[in-house]
């Protein structure tokens, strides 16, 4: 038996032990069942509605009636412009998850990078990667993605981007406590005695032990990531070319739907992002409990 | 007390040049911007370039900038043609009535519920408030205005859509406060919902650490009452970081309410941000940016000390 397969057959026991303790949460369970749901819904998107129905042309000239609720037109009646609400709830579902999950994946890769070089490296690169952590820490958020996202243009790349950019600070300030703790540890004394240089250092033995904190916090990422392209959108900042729910919402608010209380064309997308949002809180909760399980919320 | 003062007034300097920066990159031509496609002649482009300081060395320019903010003059609005520090100072009362009326009440009530829900921990008490916070918290605030609005403005219009006062009135004294309470309320209680949700999950456990110390056990076992223990002796440690949180979150929540205040037309520095948007109005945005930091290290600034004032073993290092 090699090295590298004893390595993979304790990695899979970690992975096994750590199913089994997720497992045993009913709130993260619930959290994992929905989120299924919705991935697979935003994956079979073509299978359960035509992607012309977004197009306006496409729906006058199926004769589709203007506003009409769910039981004129169903299964969620159409908006101002004829297009079926349903359509946009299903396609939109791929936008907002994309959209959350590539930010928070690129939030992570920055807090993270930042994190272990400033807690492994130490000294002044560390001084100086926390004034700069800091400063964008003070910088108000919301604002500062507004700003980046007026400059840069109306695309879904660039609201990943700036999603990213602005919301590392937290994730790399956590990381860095935590590279500093697993540094202290004897493993690692006796991993550089024996010759090891940084990167194996890193990447073999602080790397799997912060990996839990990374993925907790990756998966409370998210939903703020969600809720950050929802309110863009809704501030008219969105892709104008793919639709997300945050955009369904805009063009409600904007067209008028509140006063005519049609309420089928702007709960669908809300009720969406709330249900996603806490399915990934609920999730992102027991993650976080189970990489340190000091955070028990039921002492 | 003076390093954290510095500190902060450094934070500040860092922000100004982030924010001289940033609008550098995005106007390259600033003049041309101004004039929109339409037919000029390059002298009067050239001689307003010189006029604007725009052709020395930016060092120069960003000294300039530096100068001229102090000052409080942050440029011209492209969409009123008003002066952008004028525009900012009549929107900052509205923002800071909605903000402060919502920030108290969700820091009151979120610390009640968090309270309440730790000292009957696993209780369907505790469950409902906690439950209850989470929803809140997971939605959009806009979306949470939207159905607020649509509920008790459209299909009950118990109150208005929006604006701040009746539109062509010119009631004065008491009879014009209470219109103006009355088109605050729908705002002030999204804002609420939307808040207090983290409020009463860090007062919940925060209250859970501090019971677990031992001189609450001493409290009781010198046989005070269950109400007596918690109110006078669990509750003062446990409210710290609520306080601390309630100060920083000041400051953040002054930006949070762009999308709230764009939902009900409250013509505060949110409606300033998302109308700036639409331009985009690049002086406008930027002038709105750098309140919206010189808040929030304010804010900063509040929470250190106070923070250090409530707890003596916080030492001013």
């Amino acid at each position: 038996m090699t090295i590298t397969s004893l390595a993979m057959q304790r990695r899979r026991a970690t992975a096994g032990r750590l199913w089994k303790q997720f497992r045993s949460s009913r709130e993260g369970m619930i959290g994992l069942a929905v989120l299924v749901v919705f991935a697979l819904m935003a994956l079979a998107a073509p299978l359960l509605a035509d992607v012309r129905e977004l197009n306006p042309v496409f729906a006058r000239g199926q004769g589709n009636p203007q506003w009409a609720p769910p039981s004129e037109f169903g299964p969620l009646g159409t908006d101002y412009i004829r297009r079926s609400v349903w359509a946009q709830f299903v396609w939109g579902s791929r936008v907002s998850l994309f959209v959350g999950l590539a930010a928070s994946v690129l939030t992570i890769f920055i807090g993270s990078v930042v994190g272990i070089i400033s807690g492994f490296v130490g000294g002044k690169t560390d001084a100086l990667l926390m004034r700069i952590t800091e400063w964008f820490l003070v910088i108000p958020f919301l604002p500062l993605a507004i700003v980046l996202a007026s400059i840069l243009g109306r695309s879904v790349w660039n609201i990943i981007f700036v999603i990213g950019v602005t919301s590392w600070p937290s994730t790399a300030r956590l990381v860095r406590s935590q590279v500093l703790t697993v540094k202290q540890r004897l493993f690692v004394d006796r991993a550089r005695s024996l010759g090891a240089g940084g990167w194996h250092i890193v990447s073999r033995h602080i790397l799997p032990n912060v990996s839990g904190l990374i993925l907790a916090n990756a998966t409370l990422a998210v939903p703020i990531s969600i809720l950050t392209e929802t309110t863009l959108s809704f501030l008219g900042l969105g892709d104008p070319s793919s639709a997300s729910w945050g955009k369904t919402l805009e063009e409600a608010f904007v067209n008028g739907a509140m006063i005519r209380n049609a309420w089928w064309y702007f709960l669908p997308a809300g009720i969406g992002i709330l249900i996603v949002v806490l399915a990934f809180t609920l999730i992102g909760r027991t993650l976080e409990e189970l990489a340190n399980p000091r955070l028990s919320r039921d002492r | 007390m003076g390093r954290k003062a510095l500190g902060s007034a450094l934070t500040f300097v860092f922000v100004l040049v982030f924010n001289f920066f940033l609008f550098r990159i995005v106007q390259k031509d600033p003049i041309g911007s101004l004039f929109r496609g339409r037919n000029v002649p390059q002298e009067t482009i050239d001689n307003l370039r010189t006029a604007f300081g725009l052709d020395e060395p930016v060092l120069t320019q960003f000294f300039y900038y530096v100068r001229e903010t102090l000052q409080g003059n942050l440029g011209i609005s492209y969409q009123s043609r008003q002066p952008v520090w004028n525009e900012i100072v009549t929107a900052i009362p509205e923002t800071l009535v909605l903000i402060g009326v919502s920030a108290i009440l969700s820091a009151l009530i979120g610390t009640v519920l968090g309270i309440a829900a730790a000292w009957r921990r696993n209780t369907w008490k505790d469950h409902t408030i906690t439950s209850g916070t989470m929803v809140f918290y997971s939605m959009p605030d806009f979306w949470l205005g939207m159905l607020l609005l649509v509920g008790l403005a459209v299909v009950f219009p118990v109150f208005p859509v929006g604006g701040i006062v009746d539109a062509g009135s010119n009631a004065t004294g008491v009879d014009r406060l209470l219109d103006q309470l009355h088109h605050l309320f729908l705002p002030a209680l999204t804002l609420t919902l939307a808040y207090l949700g983290e409020y009463a999950l860090i007062t919940r456990s925060s209250l859970l650490d501090v019971m677990g110390e031992d001189y609450l056990v001493v409290a009781r076992a010198k046989g005070l009452r269950d109400k007596v223990v918690r109110r006078r002796h669990a509750v003062p440690n446990a409210l710290l970081p609520v306080v601390t949180l309630a100060a920083i979150n000041f400051g953040f929540v002054l930006s949070g309410a762009i999308a709230v205040e764009a939902v009900y037309s409250w013509p505060g520095l949110g409606k300033a941000t998302a109308d700036a948007i639409r331009g985009p109005d690049l002086p406008m945005l930027q002038g709105l940016f750098l309140v919206f930091s010189a808040a929030v290290i304010f804010f900063n600034l509040v929470a250190d000390l106070t923070y250090a004032y409530l707890d003596p073993r916080v030492e001013d290092s």
